[in-house]
C-alpha cells in the first residue's frame, strides 16, 4: 500500500487540467499497490480553488495558504511539502511536469533523501516494485526506472494521462504553514511577467498550430495566429523560430520546451527536428505543410501538403471558413 | 569571483534517433555518434564567461571559471573544448554513467563545492540524453543555497554582488534576485545576444549562441590544467536511489499520406480524421 500526495498545479487562479491527469496517474498507482491519494495546493489564497480541488476524489485536500506562496519559490515550497509528507506518512509525491514541478520537486527530493523520476509517461508493477517509463534522448528511447528509497518523488507528463473527471467532495484541511525559512533572505522574488495571450494554454489546447524557421520573420507568425484563432487553438513554435527571435520561448514546443498532445497539430514551415518532434509526437492527428518534400516532419505526420506556406496558409484559412459555414 | 560550471558529455543530440539499445535492453549505445558537450552546459560556460568578462568577447575575466565533469577519461576532450572557449581550468571526476543518478551527481558537486569554495555554480537545466532536469535543484538543497533555475537572462551589478535572474516558466517569466553563493541553471535564451548583462561588458551585443573557440584559445587550452579525481577521493556516497532497469524503443509514428491540395486536406480532416 502506498499513499500518494499530489501537488496541484494552479495558474492564473485556475486548477489546471494537468492536476486532473496527475490524479489519473495516482489512481493507476493505487490499482497496482492499493492506498489512497491526497492533494496539496499552495498559494496566497486558495478559497477560489478549494471546491475544484475537493472534486478530484482525493482522500483529503490540504491547503497551504500564506503570503508569497503564489510566487512558488522552491526554497519556500519544499519545506512545506516536506512537512505534509512527513506528518501524513506519504510514500509518494507527484506533480505535473510543469515548470514549478520541475523546479521544486528535485529540491524536495534532496530534502527527503528520496529518489526521483522525471516526466513519467507510464506506470506498471513488476517484481514487487512500481516501474516508471520515461522518455530519454529526446523521446528516442524509453527508460524504465525503479526508485529504491522509502519515499518516491515523481513528475508526470500530463499529456500521457487522461484528465480525471470531477466527482464527489473531499474533506479540505487548511494546514499550519511553517515559518519562512532563513534561506529566503538569500532569494527575493521581484515579479512575474505574464506572456499575454488570449488563446488557450498551449499545454491544454485541442488544436495547436506551430511555425518554424520557414515563417522567415516574427511578423509572418500572424499567419500561424490566424489559423490558430480560426480553430480556437494555441500557437506553438520550434526552437529554431525561438532562436531566430520570431516568438517568445514560452511558445516553444519540444524536448526542452512544452510537451503537447492536441487532437490536431499543424506543423507549418518546420523541418521536424528530433528536438521538436519529441514535444508533439503524441498528438492525435498531425498535419505538415512544408515546401521541402524531403523534410523529416512528413515522416511523422498523418497528412502532408508539399507547398509554399505563404500560399497554402491563406488558402487553408479560406477553405476551413467555407466548411465551417 | 569563482564560478564552477558543470559539463556532461552527450552523444550528438542532432542524431539522437541513431542511438541503439543493447540486445539485453540494459544499455543505450551511441556507437558512431560524436560526443559533444551537453548543449545546455555549453550555454552555462558561455554564461559564466559573459558574467565575468570585462568587455564583450574580451576573454579577460574578473574571476575564475572552472569546468567540472563526471565521466570517463575521454571527456578530457570536451573539457578542453570548454577551456578553449575561455574557461580557466577543469576538473574530471572519473565515473560511469550507469552508476550515477541525479542525486549522486549533486552529492559529487557538493563535495567539489566544499573543496573549491565557488561563489556560483552554473549548470545546464538538463542533459539532453537523460532529460531529467534535477541535479542543480538537488545541489542547491544539499548546500542550503538559493536556486535560480531555467535562467533565460541574468543581470549582475558591476561589483558582482548579486544576480538578477529572469526565469523561463509556464505562462511567462519570473524574476528573482539571488545573493551569493547560489546555484543557477540555464535555459536556451541565456545565449541570445543580450542574455547576460554584467554592466561592464556593455556597448556591444554578444553573438547568438555559445562562442566558437579561436585558434589561440585552442592552443592555450592545451596548457590549462585539468585535475583528475575519483568519487572515492571526494568521499561521495555512491548509493543509487534510482535505477534504470531497461530501455525500449518507443513505438514510431508511421508516415501518412501526402495530399496534392489544401482542399483535399480540409476534406480529409473533416471526413476521415473528423477533427474539423
Amino acid at each position: 500500500m502506498g499513499n500518494v500526495l499530489i501537488i496541484a498545479q494552479i495558474q492564473d487562479g485556475e486548477v489546471k487540467k494537468a492536476t486532473n491527469s496527475t490524479v489519473t496517474f495516482a489512481t493507476e498507482v493505487a490499482s497496482h499497490i492499493g492506498g489512497t491519494y491526497s492533494i496539496l495546493a499552495l498559494g496566497d489564497d486558495l478559497s477560489g480553488q478549494s471546491e475544484a480541488l475537493a472534486a478530484l476524489g482525493a482522500q483529503k485536500v490540504f491547503l497551504a495558504q500564506a503570503d508569497g506562496l503564489d510566487n512558488a519559490l522552491a526554497e519556500r515550497w519544499a519545506p512545506i511539502i516536506e512537512k505534509v509528507v512527513v506528518d501524513g506518512a506519504f510514500q509518494m509525491v507527484v506533480s505535473p511536469a510543469s515548470s514549478t514541478g520541475k523546479d521544486v520537486l528535485p529540491r524536495l527530493a534532496a530534502r527527503l533523501g528520496a529518489g526521483m523520476a522525471s516526466e513519467v509517461v507510464q506506470v506498471a508493477f513488476n517484481d514487487g516494485k512500481l516501474n516508471y517509463t520515461r522518455p530519454m534522448y529526446a523521446g528516442n528511447v524509453n527508460g524504465t526506472v525503479v526508485i529504491d528509497t522509502p519515499i518516491e518523488i515523481l513528475t508526470i507528463r500530463p499529456t500521457e494521462f487522461e484528465a480525471f473527471s470531477p466527482t464527489g467532495a473531499s474533506p479540505v484541511e487548511k494546514i499550519d504553514v511553517p515559518q519562512a525559512p532563513e534561506i529566503l533572505g538569500k532569494i527575493e522574488f521581484l515579479g512575474f511577467e505574464k506572456a499575454e495571450s488570449t488563446r488557450p494554454d498551449l499545454a491544454e489546447a485541442g488544436v495547436v498550430v506551430s511555425g518554424g524557421r520557414g515563417l522567415k520573420s516574427g511578423e509572418n507568425f500572424k499567419l500561424i495566429e490566424d489559423l490558430a484563432d480560426l480553430l480556437g487553438g494555441a500557437v506553438g513554435a520550434t526552437r529554431a523560430a525561438v532562436d531566430a527571435g520570431y516568438i517568445h520561448n514560452d511558445f516553444q514546443v519540444g524536448q526542452t520546451g512544452k510537451i503537447v498532445a492536441p487532437d490536431l497539430y499543424f506543423a507549418v514551415g518546420l523541418s521536424g527536428a528530433l528536438q521538436h518532434v519529441a514535444g508533439m509526437k503524441s498528438s492525435k492527428v498531425i498535419v505538415a505543410i512544408n515546401k521541402d518534400e524531403e523534410a523529416p516532419i512528413f515522416q511523422v505526420s498523418d497528412y502532408g501538403v508539399v507547398a509554399d506556406l505563404f500560399k497554402a496558409l491563406p488558402e487553408l484559412l479560406e477553405e476551413i471558413k467555407k466548411v465551417a459555414k | 569571483m569563482k564560478i564552477l560550471v558543470t559539463m556532461k558529455r552527450v552523444a550528438d543530440p542532432d542524431n539522437a534517433n541513431k542511438v541503439k539499445i543493447s540486445g539485453d535492453a540494459t544499455q543505450v549505445t551511441s556507437e558512431g555518434l560524436e560526443w559533444k558537450p551537453n548543449p545546455f552546459d555549453e550555454y552555462g560556460v558561455e554564461a559564466a564567461l559573459r558574467i565575468l568578462e570585462d568587455g564583450v568577447g574580451s576573454g579577460k575575466l574578473r574571476g575564475e571559471v572552472v569546468v567540472v565533469t563526471i565521466g570517463p577519461e575521454e571527456v578530457t576532450q570536451q573539457i578542453r573544448q570548454c577551456l578553449a572557449m575561455g574557461a580557466d581550468r577543469g576538473i574530471l571526476v572519473s565515473g560511469d554513467d550507469d552508476k550515477l543518478d541525479a542525486m549522486i551527481v549533486a552529492r559529487t558537486m557538493a563535495k567539489l563545492v566544499e573543496k573549491e569554495q565557488p561563489d556560483l555554480v552554473i549548470m545546464g537545466k538538463q542533459a539532453v540524453d537523460g532529460d531529467s532536469n534535477q541535479a542543480s535543484q538537488m545541489l542547491a538543497e544539499i548546500l542550503g543555497w538559493p536556486q535560480a533555475t531555467f535562467a533565460g537572462h541574468v543581470e549582475a551589478p558591476e561589483d558582482l554582488s548579486s544576480l538578477t535572474v529572469t526565469r523561463e516558466v509556464d505562462g511567462g517569466a519570473a524574476k528573482v534576485k539571488v545573493a551569493f553563493p547560489a546555484v543557477l541553471s540555464v535555459d536556451l535564451r541565456i545565449v541570445t545576444p543580450t542574455g547576460v548583462n554584467n554592466n561592464v561588458a556593455t556597448g556591444k551585443d554578444y553573438q547568438e549562441g555559445p562562442r566558437y573557440a579561436s585558434l589561440r584559445g585552442i592552443m592555450k587550452a592545451k596548457k590549462k590544467p585539468i585535475d583528475k579525481l575519483t568519487l572515492d577521493d571526494l568521499g561521495v556516497d555512491q548509493t543509487l536511489q534510482v535505477r534504470t532497469v531497461s530501455f525500449t524503443q518507443p513505438a514510431a509514428r508511421s508516415a501518412g499520406v501526402i495530399l496534392e491540395t489544401v482542399q483535399e486536406l480540409v476534406q480529409k480532416l473533416q471526413d476521415e480524421a473528423k477533427v474539423l
